[in-house]
């Protein structure tokens, strides 16, 4: 989330897309309504109607997969009337940048296309510099080669008409959406969007997102009090394990992971960090080479940088290492060895059935969970002989979140501490315990036998126990980082000397030589002097008050900043946009409110002010993304397996770059008359991920016993149907069983003059428990993904339903 | 952390304000069963706070723990003073004493051999010991120190990890670093699906 979750209460207007947040994040909902009962509108955009759309203002359906025809058709709006901030367009945005003569865009194609490649050269996306290696813009916006007149450009063809015609949104309802929210286009008003897995788990889910932020910006949404793009995510700390770099691509805080052609820290700091000639760009990421060289020092700190850098392993450059590629090379024999730890694949996996197969080819598997899943026991599921799957399987009792003491991190980015409650029941340990013995047991085989390249494992800063038992407040520390060397340096107007152990009080004191080190430098700050995540201080000043800001409660990265991008709340001479729900302002040559985005002046200040997207090598927001994979604007694209033929907008009928895979378990039924409904999975209130917690909770499955699907009385009455009757739901995949659920909730769509039918299944069963709970809806999906992220498409994809 | 005692008397406090009026015709025996029940649960029990394990909204738990039994958690309940959740839980955060005493849990570690159709218990000795010493058989054999273009990639490309976001911070980033430690590059979690 750009905001956080109290700051729902400040919108004018809260447009949820691809979520159910009044059933899945049903305490955030709080925050929603109160906003409501102020005067704001609620809408909500969904394919079905849940008691998110009960509690709406507006709600209208839309067809899943279409959102970008949805957004595609906002974005016009805003433009053909007008309705955009224009100072904050022209002085926070790169509308007026000038793109090269090498960008077109030409049916479904944007240019650099290779097509035997089935990706993009995206030189081809270049801006136009200068003599002085500045961004040429033109502040009229009236160049026909700038960003907004490309933009412009871009999305005529998306009228509503069209749009209508593809989403099976009426007309009149897009009209009415449009208009409600780009009224927060107003300076003193603001608009708050809120998706989840709706709007990411898609072969366009990255571009959902540029979508609805394109719109963002253009309204001056973002880094306002209740604004911003706010993603609801769906587990209590996979904002910090995403911060703490559980994915192959990057290192803890976001650091690009090294590749081969990446063959010291010097050429990674020289090819990895951008660099900008504009003295008013803060480009903050300009300091990478800092918290590389302090992240290498947390993991070996006796070891020269340049060692250290040489110890982590490199990827090879262009391969994908995300998860359905995983699967894929374990489905092909790749691996011998697995660890599934706190995870449970088998059940959240697109294309379970592939990725259950997948397991058998393994010869041994460590799973580390509370209860017993899908993946732990998959040889014993459905389908499957024991006798002849070879699989070696080590399942390790964990403990449960109050029998251990560690910090997680919400959407909102406040990172909160819990306490241990009561001792590991049984003979389960703590994951931090589990970890922390099996690589004591590993280091020992490599001290007394040696082996393949030791040193990084017998030098690794293994210092993460006391008394061997796994320590929290150690390895938060060395998170946020400690002076490893005597070092004075300037803190404020002063000169303050650290002396070794030290705690770094924030990045901005991380340095490049290896005299700091810090495990993640984003959380820098948060255990300095005291545990910051522990805080429980409730005071604020009036201004505070006014948002809902609890800065002495807990602590939020990045510098405990409540609300990002805030530099963009102000006017370039650092007055509030909104004076009465002020996030920052400029007062007496000082910044009042929340942590501003940088401690510069205001921009206006040409010397020393900075521009408010510091995280942007230009400063600015990002109206023309050319550093995406699949294009520098959203372009509209069906789901891999979808209903239609064809679409408005151009002949490009799937994202030309999606991640896709060969062989049997990988065909794909579009406009297939043996699967000819739209199916899409989702939660329910009581259940969470792929069940394996709430099943296993009697009171939450006795409100939720069993798998079910829900579909519109139109579709039951067409296969004869009955509401509670079994049905089976098959795809080319897999099958599977649900409860019918005939219901108003769900209604048929017309797309291009066809009656078109949507399915929903929630996805939280699993053959294990209970007995006759039904099995993962994940057998239906494909493994098919975004070409940025590689997230599998499962919230549109193609089934049929018939009686049992 | 011992829960404050003082924040805790301001929720007790509500419970008296309704008791004031006692002699004015309503049915208190609710309210006083209550006042009695949060009064011993001071005197018999620890309160610790804790969050959500479920969604992102981070809600504010408060777990009492059994001071004079086994040390086990007897109730958890909404935190009134966590600014988000003022107190509130959905059904799922309401459920988790559930987790905490819970028959269907693994409290063992459990051993599947090879082509075998049944699990058996092992010990934690045993378990760590033949997962390290195959850690290091299949990273002995399987490390790559230069890719097929002779740069030098120190990878160890036959073990694939993923998980979790389930884990503390703090237990991620150790994690994380033993896995680079040992030159894995499938690394993958639950951000990514």
């Amino acid at each position: 989330m750009t905001n956080h979750w109290i700051d729902l209460a400040n919108s004018d207007c809260i447009l949820i897309i691809g979520s159910n947040a009044a059933e899945n994040h049903p305490i955030s909902f709080k925050w929603a309504l109160r906003a409501k009962d102020k005067g704001a509108k609620i809408i909500h955009v969904d394919p079905r109607y849940t008691r998110t759309s009960a509690h709406a203002d507006i709600f209208t359906r839309l067809r899943s997969g279409s959102d970008i025809a949805f957004f595609g058709g906002f974005i016009r709006y805003i433009l053909a009337n007008n309705l955009y901030f224009k100072d904050y367009v022209v002085n926070y945005t790169n509308a007026s940048f000038i793109v090269g003569d090498k960008f077109e865009f030409k049916d479904g194609l944007f240019s650099g296309y290779d097509s035997a490649k089935r990706a993009y050269d995206k030189s081809a996306w270049a801006f136009v510099k200068d003599e002085n290696g500045l961004i040429r813009k033109d502040p009229t916006l009236r160049d026909p080669r700038c960003v907004f007149q490309l933009m412009r450009k871009h999305y005529d063809r998306y009228n509503i008409k069209a749009v209508s015609e593809i989403s099976g949104t009426p007309e009149a309802d897009l009209q009415l959406v449009y208009q409600t929210f780009a009224a927060t286009g107003k300076p003193e008003k603001s608009g708050t969007m809120l998706y989840a897995m709706g709007q990411t788990q898609h072969t366009v889910g990255v571009q959902n997102i540029r979508a609805m932020s394109i719109v963002q910006l253009l309204l001056g949404n973002i880094g306002v009090a209740g604004g911003g793009i706010n993603a609801l995510r769906g587990e209590a700390n996979v904002q910090g394990s995403t911060d703490q770099a559980l994915l192959f691509h990057i290192l803890p805080g976001y650091l690009p992971m090294p590749t081969a052609a990446l063959d010291s820290l010097a050429v990674y700091g020289e090819k990895t960090t951008p660099m900008t000639k504009d003295p008013q760009s803060a480009n903050w990421w300009g300091n990478r080479p800092k918290y590389m060289a302090s992240f290498l020092k947390s993991l070996y700190p006796e070891q020269d940088l340049e060692t250290g850098y040489a110890y982590l392993p490199k990827l090879e450059p262009g391969k994908d290492y995300s998860w359905l590629s995983l699967f894929d090379a374990m489905h092909k024999g790749a691996f011998k060895g697995f660890f599934a730890w706190g995870q449970n694949p088998a059940a959240s996996t697109a294309n379970a059935n592939k990725t259950r197969e997948a397991m058998g080819k393994l010869d041994w598997m460590v799973t580390v969970n509370i209860f017993e899943t899908e993946t732990g026991s998959f040889w014993k599921g459905p389908g499957m002989d024991p006798k002849k799957i070879k699989t070696e399987v080590f399942f390790l009792p964990c403990a449960v979140s109050f029998e251990k003491e560690g910090s997680i991190s919400n959407s909102g980015r406040w990172m909160q501490w819990r306490y241990a409650a009561q001792k590991p029941s049984g003979d389960t340990k703590p994951d931090g315990d589990i970890i922390y013995e099996l690589f004591e047991k590993i280091r020992a085989l490599y001290a007394k036998e040696g082996g393949a390249f030791p040193d990084p494992i017998k030098n690794l800063n293994w210092d993460v126990a006391t008394n061997h038992v796994f320590d929290p407040h150690k390895v938060a520390k060395r998170i946020n980082g400690v002076f490893l060397k005597e070092k004075t340096l300037k803190v404020g107007d002063a000169d303050k000397t650290f002396k070794p152990g030290d705690p770094v009080p924030s990045f901005a004191l991380l340095q490049t030589d290896g005299s700091t080190c810090s495990g993640n430098w984003i959380y820098s700050g948060s255990y300095t002097d005291k545990n910051m995540a522990a805080r429980r201080d409730k005071t604020q000043t009036p201004m505070q008050a006014a948002i809902g800001l609890y800065p002495g409660w807990t602590w939020a990265w990045p510098v405990n900043r409540r609300i990002l991008y805030n530099r963009a709340s102000v006017d370039p001479q650092g007055k509030p946009y909104q004076p009465q729900k002020a996030v920052i302002e400029w007062k007496d040559g000082k910044w009042i409110g929340d942590v501003p985005d940088g401690p510069w002046p205001p921009m206006a200040d040409s010397q020393k002010g900075k521009y408010p997207f510091l995280m942007q090598t230009d400063g600015m927001g990002q109206l023309f993304g050319p550093g995406r994979n699949d294009g520098p604007f959203p372009e509209y694209y069906e789901p891999l397996e979808c209903p239609v033929g064809e679409h408005p907008f151009s002949k490009q009928l799937n994202n030309p770059t999606a991640l896709k895979f060969e062989g049997p378990t990988e065909v794909h039924a579009t406009c297939d008359p043996r699967y000819p409904f739209i199916c899409s999975t989702y939660r329910v209130t009581e259940h969470w991920q792929t069940g394996v917690m709430t099943r296993n909770s009697p009171w939450l499955l006795e409100a939720e016993p069993q798998m079910f699907c829900e579909m519109s009385p139109e579709l039951a009455a067409m296969r004869g149907i009955r509401n509670g009757e079994k049905v089976i739901l098959e795809s080319t995949r897999g099958s599977l069983w649900a409860k019918a659920i005939v219901t108003e909730r769900i209604k048929p769509f017309t797309v291009m003059g066809h009656t078109v039918h949507q399915v929903g299944v929630p996805w939280h069963y699993g053959w294990t428990w209970p007995k006759q709970g039904g099995d993962s809806a994940n057998i239906l999906c494909p493994s098919v993904g975004d070409p940025n992220t590689g997230i599998p498409e499962t919230k549109a994809f193609m089934v049929n339903v018939k009686k049992a | 952390m011992e829960w404050n005692r003082r924040e805790f008397l301001k929720i007790a406090g509500a419970t008296t304000a309704v008791a004031a009026f006692g002699g004015l015709g309503f049915d208190l025996g609710q309210a006083q069963a209550q006042a009695v029940a949060q009064a011993d649960k001071l005197k018999f029990t620890k309160q610790s706070t804790s969050v959500c394990c479920y969604c992102s909204v981070g809600c504010g738990l408060i777990a009492s723990t059994d001071k004079n039994g086994e040390g086990k958690v007897v109730n958890i309940e909404g935190d009134p003073d966590h600014p988000i959740s003022e107190g509130s839980l959905c059904p799922k955060g309401a459920s988790h004493y559930q987790l905490g005493k819970n028959d269907r849990r693994i409290y063992k570690v459990l051993y599947r051999a090879p082509y075998a159709e049944n699990w058996e218990e092992k010990s934690w000795d045993w378990a760590l010991d033949r997962i390290a010493r195959k850690v290091k058989d299949v990273r002995d054999a399987s490390f790559t120190a230069k890719d097929a273009k002779g740069r030098t990639v120190n990878r160890c490309e036959g073990l694939a990890s993923v998980g979790s976001a389930a884990m503390d911070n703090e237990e991620c980033w150790i994690y994380q670093a033993m896995l680079r430690a040992m030159g894995l590059t499938y690394i993958e979690h639950q951000a990514r699906i």
